[in-house]
Order: structure tokens, then sequence, then C-alpha cells
């Protein structure tokens, strides 16, 4: 424990990429392999369920720390993080340990889970007793379900190959799956992530790495230069779906989700459409549902996700489908390393195998990147977020790498612009992390109809700062969402000091802010929502940037945001 | 009875001895706790502080009106017994015992002290440690009034900075700490391991410096980093500045350098990563959470009056404990520190680098 508390603390101190694969390889060098083993599935962003409920832990810290629970609030407050907090508060530990992690996790952690509350606060005390600060940090951390670090999957894949010198590829494809829960981490499984190449996979329905997409950010004009011409490029629509992995492997099917989840029960249509095809084979593409012959809206999907049971009317309501576009594996044949063209090639012939849910990811042909980019307007009505573009000769990667070279082997999300209005900042609330007490995190309002002039807009900010309840049916500003991206540390500290001057009240960490600054609000999809106050939710709302330059009342409305529902609902039918 | 000491738009004011104690505009007769530039401020009539902080004084303030006055001396004002005591912040940092009519008020200033109970290890050894004054009512700084606050043994921290200067001093690296230059870049100077490497001071603290070694107390002969023509001298070198130099051209000179911050605020995680630097140093000049309730303990007194911080924390945890407590809304800790979220919501005016947190 004391150990990958180090590990932590190093990781956490620095940005430098080298120096944390020093740091990874230095800890793996020197670990246990049981501890190891664990290590790699929290750094891989392994979270075991929480095995003491929040309550318990804020109490019991209140009482070893001799203080109120009013108190412990207020340190909360400052500190933006509740295993940060414990840790602070505590007097220092009477004891020492130097047992590994995986004692720690094995027998003291995971037994935590369904003890008497009582027992759960005696022994949570005996174990902060027995660490410094930062392993009181890292435990409530482990405790609660919530430890991240600033490493990335890649990183961790980088330092176990490095350190064991066998093939990151190799490391990354073993590493599917490890930490989705199923399996707890063994020394063995840890042993097998780096053995030789002969060893092969560690199970027989793991997937592969994904490869993932960038966004483009090049104007039109320099495509030529930069992409050269459209025909080495495979161009498909980019669907708003769940993005899959598709194994058929020994006469079965697995199906995993980006986040290497197994989501294979979930969608038993894809499944009975897998089946036909020959074992040693994987297909990568989206799970979207799939109704009149085409992809419905990715509400229809996220409500079907949302169900516990696959009733009848549920198959029936939100039938899924699934689009292919790559294909990696082929007669038990990893295809990775073959250009796109090749693959695909190959997947058109699979994809005519399968059973009507499977769906081949259609290819558009034009001339010009010019009129790529007229066809490109058609996305929102065709319910897609605009274009993939995949260089024909390009091998299939691991996670998110970039190349200086545009036509290199990146895939490129060329997506259309988002939806966006002009809002009002209403609220504001203190973030967390490395935004504790900076006040990150904003709901917005639009006004309820178009104020007549800067003065009735005027009345209502003083309405409000006088805490009078508007008339029904008078002007007023309507919350509809709430962002906290798309600022730089500037802009957001420039907003952070007018939030601190122009609060009007505190109801807990949040705000009430008298409405002066106006903002472009961005997001990637509208919809009713009987869930909202507004009746409005948005998908991925962020800030695009301030509008210093426009005045209150020259905000968006609701019609604004009921034109942008008509735009996407007749869009989404038609 | 009225109270001995009052607020006014001016500053603490004490109305039976007609002055002022750290006032934020000008007046006519001024006490000074100590020479941070939110709570000595020019434009007085006259000053009276601490014999101890006479040089650093002079050297932020230029020419003014200045009466000293030893620690523990007591000097009579239109019936007000007045009287200076250490309160371990910077040098010459003081508290104010005010006695008249048989009551007496202490106005602690800044004040540093670490930990539940007394232990000389940890006492700020750039200048006189905190001593308690026995008191009716206690006005308190509250600045790290949290439990979070809980500064670490100085010799863990000194290790840690010692640790880190001689990690990049053998991969050939400059070692860039930053903290105010009045207080906290004495507390570096003095604690680091000086057989390390050669060090650095930026030319805002060579003068504090001065008075520093002038008033007795061991700070290094360090060069000023910009009269150092041989920029090879700076591998593996220590190099002490305030914080506005964090981004700066002038830290260019230094070639590979690693950076840290030294203050009390980088105790939390967040903070410590707003700042971007490579490392956070908790090291702070203010008393900490259990060195706050043992100085107020250890007045006796029955009323607290609690300033500058987590006012309403502390007022109503101390209420809690059975005290009396209130607050004071004062105009001090309003300096350039991003981090610390007692700041005044709009950038301060002036004077770029005050305080120290």
């Amino acid at each position: 424990m004391k150990r990958f508390a180090q590990l932590y603390g190093e990781l956490d101190a620095t940005t430098a990429t080298s120096a944390k694969v020093d740091a990874l390889k230095r800890y793996f060098a020197a670990a246990a392999p049981q501890d190891a083993a664990w290590a790699v599935y929290f750094l891989a962003g392994g979270k075991p369920r929480q095995v003491v409920p929040s309550g318990v832990l804020w109490a019991v810290a209140c009482r070893e720390a001799g203080i109120p629970e009013w108190l412990f609030d207020a340190s909360y407050q400052a500190v933006g993080d509740f295993s940060e907090t414990v840790a602070h508060v505590l007097p220092p530990a009477r004891h020492e340990s130097d047992l590994g992690l995986a004692v720690w996790i094995e027998e003291r952690l995971l037994t935590l889970r369904g003890l008497a509350p009582e027992e759960q606060a005696e022994r949570v005390a005996s174990y902060w007793d027995e660490l410094d600060s930062a392993g009181r940090f890292l435990l409530n951390k482990l405790i609660g379900g919530s430890f991240r670090v600033g490493v990335s999957k890649l990183l961790v894949q980088r330092a176990l190959a490095e350190g064991a010198s066998v093939d990151a590829k190799l490391v990354a494809q073993r590493m599917m799956g490890y930490t989705d829960g199923r399996v707890a981490p063994s020394p063995e499984r840890y042993i097998q992530l780096t053995a030789s190449a002969e060893a092969g996979p560690l199970d027989i329905g793991q997937p592969y790495p994904f490869f993932l997409a960038h966004q483009l950010d090049v104007p039109l004009e320099d495509f030529g230069s930069k992409l050269a011409s459209p025909e080495e490029w495979i161009v498909e629509w980019k669907y708003d779906g769940i993005r899959a992995q598709i194994v058929k492997r020994a006469s079965q099917v697995w199906i995993w989700s980006r986040g290497e989840e197994l989501v294979t029960e979930r969608f038993p249509e894809i499944v009975a459409a897998i089946s036909p095809l020959a074992n040693g084979t994987v297909l990568d593409g989206e799970v979207v549902v799939w109704k009149d012959g085409k992809v419905a809206p990715f509400n229809l999907l996220q409500q079907r996700i949302g169900r516990k049971t696959l009733t009848k009317k549920v198959l029936a309501d939100a039938p899924v489908g699934f689009i292919a576009y790559d294909i990696l594996e082929l007669g038990g044949v990893d295809l990775r390393d073959k250009p796109q063209g090749e693959r695909r090639t190959l997947l058109e012939q699979v994809v005519a195998e399968g059973a009507s849910a499977l769906h081949l990811s259609p290819i558009e042909t034009r001339p010009s990147w010019q009129s790529f980019a007229a066809l490109r307007e058609e996305a929102r009505g065709r319910g897609v977020e605009g274009f993939m573009l995949k260089h024909r000769r390009a091998r299939y990667g691991t996670g998110r790498r970039k190349q200086d070279d545009l036509a290199g082997g990146t895939w490129w999300k060329w997506k259309i612009d988002p939806l966006s209005v002009d809002c009002v900042l209403v609220y504001a609330q203190a973030g967390h992390g490395r935004r504790a007490s900076v006040y990150t995190d904003y709901t917005f309002a639009v006004w309820n109809r178009t104020p007549r002039d800067a003065d009735e807009a005027a009345a209502v900010v003083e309405a409000i700062a006088k805490k009078e309840a508007p008339a029904p049916d008078a002007l007023q500003l309507v919350a509809f969402a709430k962002a906290y991206s798309g600022l730089t540390d500037e802009e957001f500290k420039v907003v952070d000091r007018t939030i601190r001057r122009d609060t009007l009240e505190k109801f807990g960490p949040v705000r009430s802010v008298r409405p002066s600054l106006v903002f472009e609000l961005g997001f990637e999809g509208i919809n009713r929502s009987t869930r909202h106050k507004s009746g409005i939710a948005v998908r991925f709302p962020r800030m695009l940037r301030m509008r210093d330059d426009k005045p209150l009342h020259e905000a968006d409305t609701m019609q604004s945001l009921e034109a942008l529902l008509a735009l996407q609902h007749g869009a989404s039918v038609g | 009875m009225t109270d001995l000491v009052v607020q006014r738009p001016e500053g603490l004011y004490c109305p039976p001895g007609d002055f002022f104690i750290d006032p934020w505009r000008p007046v006519e007769r001024a006490v000074i706790t100590h020479a941070h530039a939110d709570h000595s401020r020019r434009g007085h009539g006259r000053y009276l502080a601490a014999a101890p902080a006479e040089g650093v004084l002079r050297t932020r303030l230029g020419e003014i009106d200045l009466q000293t006055l030893p620690y523990g001396e007591t000097i009579d004002h239109q019936g007000v017994r007045v009287s200076f005591h250490p309160a371990g912040h910077v040098l010459g940092s003081a508290q104010v015992r005010l006695e008249h009519a048989g009551r007496v008020w202490v106005a602690s200033g800044d004040y540093y002290l670490a930990g539940d109970h007394d232990d000389a290890r940890e006492d700020n050894a750039t200048c006189a440690p905190f001593e308690p004054v026995r008191c009716h009512c206690f006005i308190t700084e509250s600045t790290f009034g949290l439990p979070i606050y809980r500064w670490q043994p100085q010799a863990e921290l000194f290790a840690a900075i010692d640790a880190w200067w001689r990690g990049n001093a053998e991969a050939g690296r400059a070692s860039l700490v930053m903290g105010y230059s009045f207080g906290k870049a004495q507390r570096i100077l003095k604690g680091v391991d000086r057989s390390i490497g050669p060090i650095f001071v930026h030319g805002a603290v060579e003068p504090l410096n001065r008075a520093y070694r002038a008033a007795g107390i061991d700070i290094p002969e360090t060069p000023v980093a910009t009269e150092v023509k041989d920029k090879a001298l700076f591998k593996g070198a220590l190099i002490v500045a305030p914080p506005s130099v964090q981004g700066s051209t002038w830290t260019r000179r230094f070639g590979d350098y690693s950076d840290a911050f030294a203050s009390g605020w980088m105790q939390l995680r967040g903070a410590r990563r707003r700042r971007s630097v490579d490392r956070g140093f908790v090291l702070s000049d203010h008393a900490d959470w259990p060195g706050l309730q043992r100085a107020i303990r250890a007045t006796g007194a029955e009323r607290v009056i609690v300033t500058h911080g987590y006012e309403a924390v502390m007022v109503r945890w101390l209420t809690e404990q059975g005290l009396e407590a209130g607050a004071f809304a004062t105009e001090y800790g309003d300096n350039d520190d991003d981090e610390n979220p007692h700041r005044s919501p709009l950038p301060p005016a002036g004077e770029g680098e005050q305080g120290a947190p």
C-alpha cells in the first residue's frame, strides 16, 4: 500500500509522460505480482463498487477528527474531494503498516462489504490509524470506488511492455476486460499480461483495443493540402450509437462496449445476427436502434439501455442493429496490420453472410472535399453526427494516438457544428479536483420570450436581485442547461471573480448570481424532457465562448430552443 | 463599557487611545503589527511598531515617521498601555497588547505556530516565536481556519525540499522555488541544506535578506540571479523568487529547471494542480488549525473576535466551544495569490506582491 501510494504521488506530481512511464516501470519491477495485479487493475481504470456507504464514512470521519458535521462539510467545500478532506482532517496516525496492496484489497477492503455499519466504521477507523495522509487519501478513494489517476491505459501498457520486452499491442489486447470486474485480478493473470507472444490472448472472448478517432480541426480550404485527394480516403457517416466490438469464436458471441464492458446479453438481436458468421471473426462498429430501415435517434437507444429486463415490448419499440465498419480478425487471423482498404473488402464479404440486424456502414464517394462538405450539410437530417475519414492504407491502431501527418494512420471525425444558443449565467457552483474553490460549474437560462428592450431585461434582473417572484406571464429567465467546460483557465478566473462579486444568495455550495454574463452554449442534440423544469434537455452542453459583446436582453429565448427542437425533430422523422 | 477595539472604515480603531491598528486608509496614528503590505500601508502620519520590524518596515515603506518599542516594553498613550509581543509570523511581527481601565485586549495581526502542543522544532526560525499573551479579548486572524490545515513537521518539509533540489541537481537541472519575498523566502533560505549546491535569489528578495541579516538572522549570502553572467552556474542551483516570476521571461536564464511553490495553500491537491508547478511545498507563515486553537486557548480570553480568513467557520466553532465569538470585516489578506480563497472578488489595486500565506 505504501509503495502504491508512493507511485500515486509520483504520477500525480508530474505531467511528463516519460516520468510517468519511468515511475510505473520502477513500481512494476519491484512489486510482488499479487500487488502489481491490483495496481494494474486500478491504474487501468478498474473500479470495484463502493464497499462502504458514504454516510458511514462521513460519520466516522467526523468522529475520528473530533469535529461536528457542519465543520467537516465546510472543509469539504474548500477541498472539493471527500477522500482528500478525510485525509486532512484526521489526527496523525498512531500505528504503521507495511501490508501489500493485495492484502489491503482482498482481506481488508472487499470484506467490508455487507458488514454492519458499526463494524465497517470500526474497521475503517483502525485502517486510517495505520496510514499517513497519502495512504489515507488512496484508501478512501479505493473504498469509495472513485480512484482516478493521470495515466492512460496506454501508458500502463507501455510500461508493462517495456519492462518485460514484449509488444505493447499484445499487452493491450490481453488487458481488454481486465478491469470489467468479472474476474478478480490475480498474480497469474498479471504474469500472463506480459508473457511471451506465443501465449496468445488471455481468454477466448477477448476483443482488441479500440482504435479511437480524433476531431478534425482543419478549415475546408486546407483539406486538399493536408489530406490530399478524397480518393485516398474511405468516407462514412458518423453514427451516434454505442461503439462496440463483436467477437465470434468457438461458436460463441461476445459484444464489448468501448468501455470494455461485456454487454452481450443486452443485445440478443445482434447475437442472432452474428451467429451465422464463421468462428474467428471480430467486427468493429456501432450499436444503434434500427427502425423502419434506418437509424433512430440516440435517446431511443438510451432508453433501451436503461431497461433492466428486455421485454417483448422493449424489443419491439427499440430493436437494435449493428452497423459494421471494420473487421479486425477473420479465420482467427489478426487483420489489424492490413490496410484499411483491404479490411473493407473483407468486411463487405463477411457482412453479406450475417443476418438482417447486421448492416454495412455505407461508403460515400464524391469527387471533391467541397462536395463532401455539401453532403455533410445533410447530416442532421440523416440523424448522424457528420463524417468519419479513414485513410485507405492505414492500419488499425491502438487507442487514441495522434500523428502530426494528417494523412497518416489516424481516424478523423469531421463533425457538423453543434447547435447553439446565447444564454445567461444564473447559478454557479465550485468545481472539483483542480477546480475546487473555483466557480466553474454553471447553470444557464434563456428568456421565456424576447424582452422588449434593455430596460425590460434590467427590470427583471432587479426583481431577481430583490428576490421578487415573477408574475406567471411576465418576462423571466428559464434555466435549461448546466455546463462546466469550454473556457480557458484565464476565462474561468474572470468569470469566478464576477460570480464572487455578484452573488445574490448561497444555497449550500450553489450561488445564485445577478444575471449579467452571456455565453454561447453549444450542444449536440436537443429533446423534450419531462424531468427538466424547462421541458427541454440538451445533449453534451458546453461553453463555446463568452459573449461580452452581447447585451443581456439579446440573449436567446425559449422560442429559439423550440426552433432547434423542430429542426432536429423534423430531421429525425424526415 | 465600550470595546477597546472597534471597526472603522479606516481600519481597527482603539477609541480611548485614538489610534488605529494596521489601518488600510491613511490615518494620523497607526500601530503596525508587521511589515507585509496589507498591514503596513504608506500615507499614515505616525507609525508605532515593534523594534525588530524597523529594518523591514523601512525597506518596504522608505521614509516614514516611525517610533519603535522592544518586545514586552510598554508605552502609555492617553491612558492606554500599549506593548508588542512576538507573533512568529515574519521578522518583527507582533501582537499588540492594549490595557485600559483594567481590561486587556490583544490584536494578533498575522501569527504562526503549528500543531496542538508547543514544540521548539516547529518554531519559525527566522524570527522570535509566537508568545501567548493573557487577555480578556483576543482578536485573531483565521487565514487557515479549517481543520484540513495541519502543517507537517518542518524537518519533514525541508527534507522534502532538499530531496527535490538534490534530485534536480543530480539531473543537471536548476530548482526554482517560488514564495513571498518577505518571510517565506527567508524561511526557505534558512531551512534548506546549503551543501547541496549554490543558491541564488531574485532581486526582490535580496533587500529583505539584508534586513534579516542586519537583525542577526542567519540568512546565507546569495547572489542575485540577474547578476550572474555564467549561466552554467545555475545547473544544480536553488533559486528563490517571488511567485510573480512564474511563466515570465525572467526564468529563461535557467535553461532546464524544475519549479515549486511554497505556500500553506499547497496543502490541497486542487490548489497544487491549479498552480501548475512541478511541486507544491506546504510552507506557511500562518498558524494551522491546531495552532489557532492552541493560541486562542492560551490567551485565556473569554471573548474572541475573528478577522481575515474563515471568520464564519471559526466564529461558529468557538461559540460551540463556549466562547463569546464575533467577527470583524477587514481588508487584509488582500493579496495576489490566486490560491487564496479569501481573496477579494476584484483584483487588488496597487502593489503586486502583498501578504504571505
